[in-house]
């Protein structure tokens, strides 16, 4: 067999899949792998973390192929994980739904409102668009708190534990393989979605608008569509996170957790899947690793003990995404193709 | 009867006229050129025709269909295609994506479909795959092929716009300054790529052009605006002649200070 010293393609379903070099498929292979091993490998904690980032990360493919590919700006999204967590955790605890009934329905009325909104805020852009979709985040969390008898108000809501076909999942070890599949579907169909027709209009209409509608592209239609598609996303993270945590509260759907899912895509790379997930994983671990920092600071000057609290870890968070604006506009995305480039051209530099 | 007919066409931004009754026809497989001093409503005639202004006056209607009644994408869908003045191609995605998205009216694939990426999906970006490439032949832009559009020199950028329009297998193509800003060189492959299509594809085209050299030696009929008012329609050698076309771009009077040369 002759050396392959690049990438020949001899048909264009060849040029167009996803994995085609066998390096790329025996990496992906690996951490598949991995993935399955880690619960055995981790503590309990580290399982929870990985959780919680795959909620993220379905949370934020779901921004980001509203905001970073179809260019509409939404400071609204924790609003649509609540009406997914919330619906999925009505269905569940009152209806005794299965989850293959919960997760997609979560999605869908999330989608549904995704779609109330996106029509009112076809003709808005930019900043006005955030203002709207905010207001939009506020009116959610409002009517969760007031509407009592449907969603327990101030006292939350429980969701039962997740029974896969007669398992019930009540480890944090084993719900995650049960998280870990979701997500995959979720990114997998995302990057398809992105490759095909609806993707490569969402990009023309971030773009250049007037030249997307010339070349046929309906405006209208794909503006709401992005907006459906996204709240999809949104809402079956939603209930994924009502899954992991049991309990749900309208105080963990508010416009702050907007803001951190607008900071993940940024961080991770705006209109790039593989960035959200950079960007999500990065927005949940960071804390952790400020908090094991400012101990090991503590430790090493006593002068310095005490003198960590909550505030100190949004203070450097904040820090770090205005360093990440400043020096990687890119975000992590770019930074990772960056790195690829430089491995494939080993050992030149061109 | 004429492939696309203006008619009486009048459009009015407040308290100005872009274009006042303007009208005149395109014959199937001409290549007609539309010239006009700056500001003379060219730009603004090809934005009715393709949807994005409506008129206050008049209509376009092509191939029986009228026009200015509907919304820009339907337009393309009845095969009207277009280039800007100011290029507006997808800057972040690469030529490929720039022409299948060109492709877009000619796919069906949805959210579910593409999600799947498989069967139906699949065979279908395959296929639009191929008539994006023929493309590309034509245009002889291979060697781009991958790159973002926003990377690529502004002579290529205008051939890949070119190209995005192509994609959408239009039967009239509208194209806005073709060959401005562009050396000679350049000036004479688009002067070519643009006889091509007329002749190998059959596309109708309409043209705004400054250049007169390209305009004269290329465009089987020319129409001239001044200020919005028609002034002149017919063949080059016609519309070379008439002494409003003179007056309109050389201005008036001062016969001697044009004899010095």
């Amino acid at each position: 067999m002759a050396i392959r010293s690049k990438i020949f393609c001899e048909t264009y379903h060849e040029d167009i899949k996803l994995l085609n070099t066998y390096w790329s498929k025996a990496w992906m292979g690996l951490f598949i792998i991995g993935l399955f091993i880690l619960p055995f490998l981790g503590d309990t904690y580290m399982v929870y973390m990985v959780n919680l980032c795959c909620i993220a990360t379905v949370a934020a493919v779901g921004l980001n192929l509203l905001t970073g590919f179809t260019g509409q700006i939404s400071l609204g999204h924790a609003a649509f994980l609540a009406i997914g967590a919330y619906t999925g955790t009505i269905l569940s605890e009152g209806l005794n739904m299965p989850f293959w009934v919960t997760v997609p329905a979560g999605g869908l009325v999330a989608a549904a409102a995704g779609i109330l909104v996106g029509i009112p805020c076809l003709r808005l852009k930019g900043l006005y668009l955030a203002m709207a979709t905010m207001s939009f985040g506020v009116m959610v969390e409002y009517v969760l708190i007031t509407l009592k008898g449907v969603t327990g108000g101030e006292r939350g809501m429980y969701m039962p534990e997740v029974d896969v076909f007669g398992m019930v999942l009540n480890t944090d070890e084993s719900i995650y393989y049960f998280l870990l599949v979701i997500t995959a579907i979720m990114i997998v169909a995302a990057k398809n979605i992105v490759r095909t027709r609806v993707g490569r209009a969402f990009v023309a209409v971030r773009d250049r608008d007037i030249a997307a509608e010339v070349m046929g592209v309906n405006l209208t239609l794909y503006k709401v569509m992005a907006f459906a598609l996204s709240s999809f996303y949104a809402g079956v993270a939603g209930v994924m996170y009502a899954y992991v945590m049991g309990h749900i509260h309208p105080e963990h759907f508010t416009m702050l957790h907007s803001v951190e899912y607008l900071a993940m895509i940024i961080v991770g790379g705006l209109g790039s899947i593989l960035g959200s997930i950079f960007g999500a994983i990065f927005i949940v671990v960071i804390p952790e690793f400020i908090k094991i920092l400012a101990q090991t600071i503590e430790e090493a000057i006593p002068a310095m003990a005490g003198k960590y609290d909550d505030e100190w870890n949004i203070a450097a968070f904040g820090l770090l995404i205005m360093l990440f604006l400043i020096f990687e506009p890119g975000g992590l995305n770019s930074i990772w193709q960056r790195l690829k480039i430089g491995f494939k051209n080993w050992p030149f530099t061109y | 009867m004429a492939q696309l007919e203006i008619q009486d066409l009048t459009l009015n931004f407040g308290g100005i006229t872009a274009l006042s009754g303007v009208a005149f026809n395109v014959q199937q497989g001409d290549i007609h050129a539309l010239i006009g001093p700056n500001g003379a409503g060219k730009t603004s005639l090809f934005n009715v025709i393709s949807g994005i202004y409506r008129p206050s006056q008049g209509q376009a209607v092509f191939e029986g269909n009228i026009l200015n009644k509907t919304s820009p994408h339907r337009i393309a869908a009845m095969g009207v295609a277009r280039t800007f003045q100011n290029i507006e191609l997808f800057q972040h995605m690469s030529v490929i994506d720039n022409l299948l998205l060109g492709r877009h009216l000619h796919m069906g694939t949805g959210i579910l479909s593409g999600a799947m990426f498989y069967g139906k999906a699949l065979r279908e970006e395959v296929r639009n795959r191929l008539r994006v490439e023929e493309i590309i032949d034509f245009l002889e832009i291979e060697k781009v092929r991958k790159k973002p559009v926003g990377s690529l020199p502004y002579g290529v950028q205008k051939r890949v716009e070119i190209g995005r329009a192509l994609a959408n297998d239009p039967r009239i193509l509208l194209l806005d300054e073709p060959v401005a800003g562009m050396n000679v060189e350049e000036t004479e492959d688009i002067a070519r790529f643009v006889l091509d299509v007329k002749e190998e594809l059959g596309i109708t085209i309409l043209m705004v052009e400054h250049d007169m050299g390209v305009v004269m030696d290329i465009a089987d009929r020319v129409t001239v605006l001044d200020f919005g008012i028609l002034i002149a329609d017919g063949t080059p050698s016609q519309v070379q002649a008439n002494p409003k076309v003179i007056e309109a771009y050389l201005g008036e009077g001062d016969e001697e200070q044009w004899n010095v040369n």
